[in-house]
């Protein structure tokens, strides 16, 4: 297993399987099978994917830690910036099929809808950690700051959560939004657990 | 591909030439009434063909028939909603709070045999048979615009009668000032009961003249058949100028009242959904706004949302019942 993590093809392969929720997607929107309000569909589809690709990203040091496999970390940028592109779509989705990239109405509902805020904050930072992303950012940042820096992936956890909780909050039908939380809550857990522990 | 059938004599129509019933029922009608009327009348009737003719079946429950109505404003012209997306996108709680839960879940409701319970101020209260309840008022088709709160809306052709039928028929005492509609809630069949969105049973009411008002309808179906469960089967309220939601599904009381009752979603949420719950562009929702819609099955991916119409299109026929109210105190 780990041999066949360090080959190259892996990489590759990986960066496929995350694409593919995206490629069906598209699919299903182009052929008409995103059922009655396809907009609506599209935008949820592309958040859902986010929270998992997020899930899946802070999955990746509890798991080398856990199984001893150093060569998971080959994967991280990869699937931080998956991520980051879902987060990307989630929002264009937003602005062009629920607003048509009005500005004036977009500021409106920014501040009518609070929950939007926060997955705008949300965002705001990825765009921050994808900005740093490159080795020339970390050469140029330094090793502590930047590994400072992208530790806010932690706030983009939890205002990820409380978005997907305020969205969901009208109709109060939170079982979805528990299970990401829950998930969230321990690849979280577990790294404050770990830094106790060292100390 | 070559499809060499010439020489059987034996020729294949491709999917593609077959005519869909629907058109191929509109012809039939169109013909039809070329041969019934003078050309001049048939000329008219073709061009209010939507007026003239119910919609056909959409092929999947028991027929019910209905002439179309001629209240003003009761017949719409906007495009029809697909079938599909009216019967497979909606909300309707008691099954579960996401739009597709009612089709998949609404199949265990028993709607036979059924019962509509009248009590309150009435000089007639009683238990009525859905049979005999449909017999009280000739049976019409209405094109409505459905406007939801949350910002979507649809066309669907109801069938039913004016409330206003049943209402004279039972006979209000004069204290009588609003009407009740109480919704079926069975732990058994619903499975939505158990989350905590709401109370049940689902509750919501309209003043008098609101329920008298001709546009007010009592629906037994919709798109030439009985009512489908996940619409609220086998009757339910449809009031086109308000937000879905103050048109009870499954309806099982009707209850005359001289004070104004407590909605379900009044109760729930007091600051965001108000008694009248007029479809309003100017009133926005508190956490959204209500200025615009998308109008499901005909506005693409990429289409623009549609401008929402005072009282969903309907200010000429009902703008008069508010006179003088301030619509963002009574929203």
């Amino acid at each position: 297993m780990r041999a066949a993590l360090r080959h190259p093809a892996s990489w590759w392969l990986l960066l496929a399987v995350g694409l593919l929720p995206l490629v069906w997607l598209l699919a299903q929107a182009l052929q008409d099978q995103l059922g009655a309000n396809p907009a609506e569909a599209l935008i949820r589809a592309l958040g859902d994917w986010t929270l998992r690709s997020l899930c899946v990203v802070l999955a990746v040091t509890p798991l080398r830690t856990w199984l001893g496999w150093p060569e998971l970390l080959r994967f991280r940028r990869m699937l931080g910036l998956l991520c980051f592109g879902y987060a990307c779509l989630h929002l264009l989705g937003y602005a062009w099929f629920d607003l048509g990239f009005e500005g004036a109405e977009m500021v409106r509902d920014i501040v009518k809808r609070p929950f939007i805020l926060v997955g705008f904050t949300a965002f705001v930072i990825l765009v921050a950690l994808a900005a740093t992303s490159s080795n020339r950012a970390v050469r140029w940042l330094g090793g502590k700051r930047w590994q400072w820096l992208h530790k806010s992936v932690y706030a983009v956890a939890v205002l990820a959560i409380l978005h997907f909780w305020w969205m969901r909050a009208g109709k109060q039908d939170f079982a979805e939004v528990w299970v990401y939380a829950g998930l969230l809550a321990i690849l979280l857990g577990w790294r404050v657990v770990r830094k106790l522990q060292r100390r | 591909m070559r499809n060499d059938t010439g020489r059987s004599g034996f020729i294949h129509p491709v999917p593609s030439e077959i005519t869909p019933e629907a058109i191929y029922q509109t012809r039939r009608h169109v013909i039809r009434s070329l041969a019934a009327g003078s050309a001049g009348m048939a000329l008219t009737a073709w061009g209010l063909r939507e007026a003239h003719a119910q919609t056909p079946r959409a092929g999947q429950l028991a027929p019910l028939a209905a002439v179309p109505s001629a209240v003003p404003g009761a017949l719409n012209m906007d495009r029809l909603t697909a079938y599909k997306d009216a019967t497979g996108y909606n909300n309707f709680y008691e099954f579960g709070t996401d739009k597709g839960d009612p089709a998949k879940r609404a199949h265990t409701l028993v709607t036979q045999p059924w019962t509509v319970e009248i009590e309150g101020l009435v000089k007639k209260p009683g238990r009525v048979n859905l049979e005999d309840l449909m017999k009280w008022g000739a049976m019409e088709e209405r094109i409505y615009r459905l406007r939801c709160v949350e910002g979507w809306s649809m066309v669907i052709p109801w069938i039913g009668y004016s409330l206003a039928n049943l209402i004279k028929r039972v006979e209000p005492q004069p204290g009588a000032k609003f009407v009740e509609f109480v919704t079926q809630a069975d732990p058994k069949t619903m499975p939505g009961l158990r989350g905590g969105a709401l109370d049940w049973p689902y509750v919501e009411a309209l003043r008098m003249d609101e329920a008298m008002h001709p546009l007010t309808l009592l629906a037994f179906g919709m798109y030439g058949e009985v009512m489908p469960k996940q619409n609220g089967a086998p009757l339910r309220l449809v009031v086109p100028w308000k937000y879905g939601f103050k048109s009870g599904k499954s309806l099982v009381k009707i209850r005359f009242t001289d004070k104004q009752p407590v909605s379900s979603w009044e109760k729930a949420a007091p600051q965001e959904y108000g008694f009248y719950s007029n479809v309003n562009p100017l009133v926005d929702h508190p956490r959204w706004s209500q200025a615009t819609e998308r109008r499901i099955g005909e506005d693409g991916l990429l289409a623009k949302k549609r401008k929402t119409l005072m009282f969903n299109g309907y200010e000429a026929q009902v703008g008069q019942l508010y006179a003088g109210m301030d619509l963002k105190k009574f929203f």
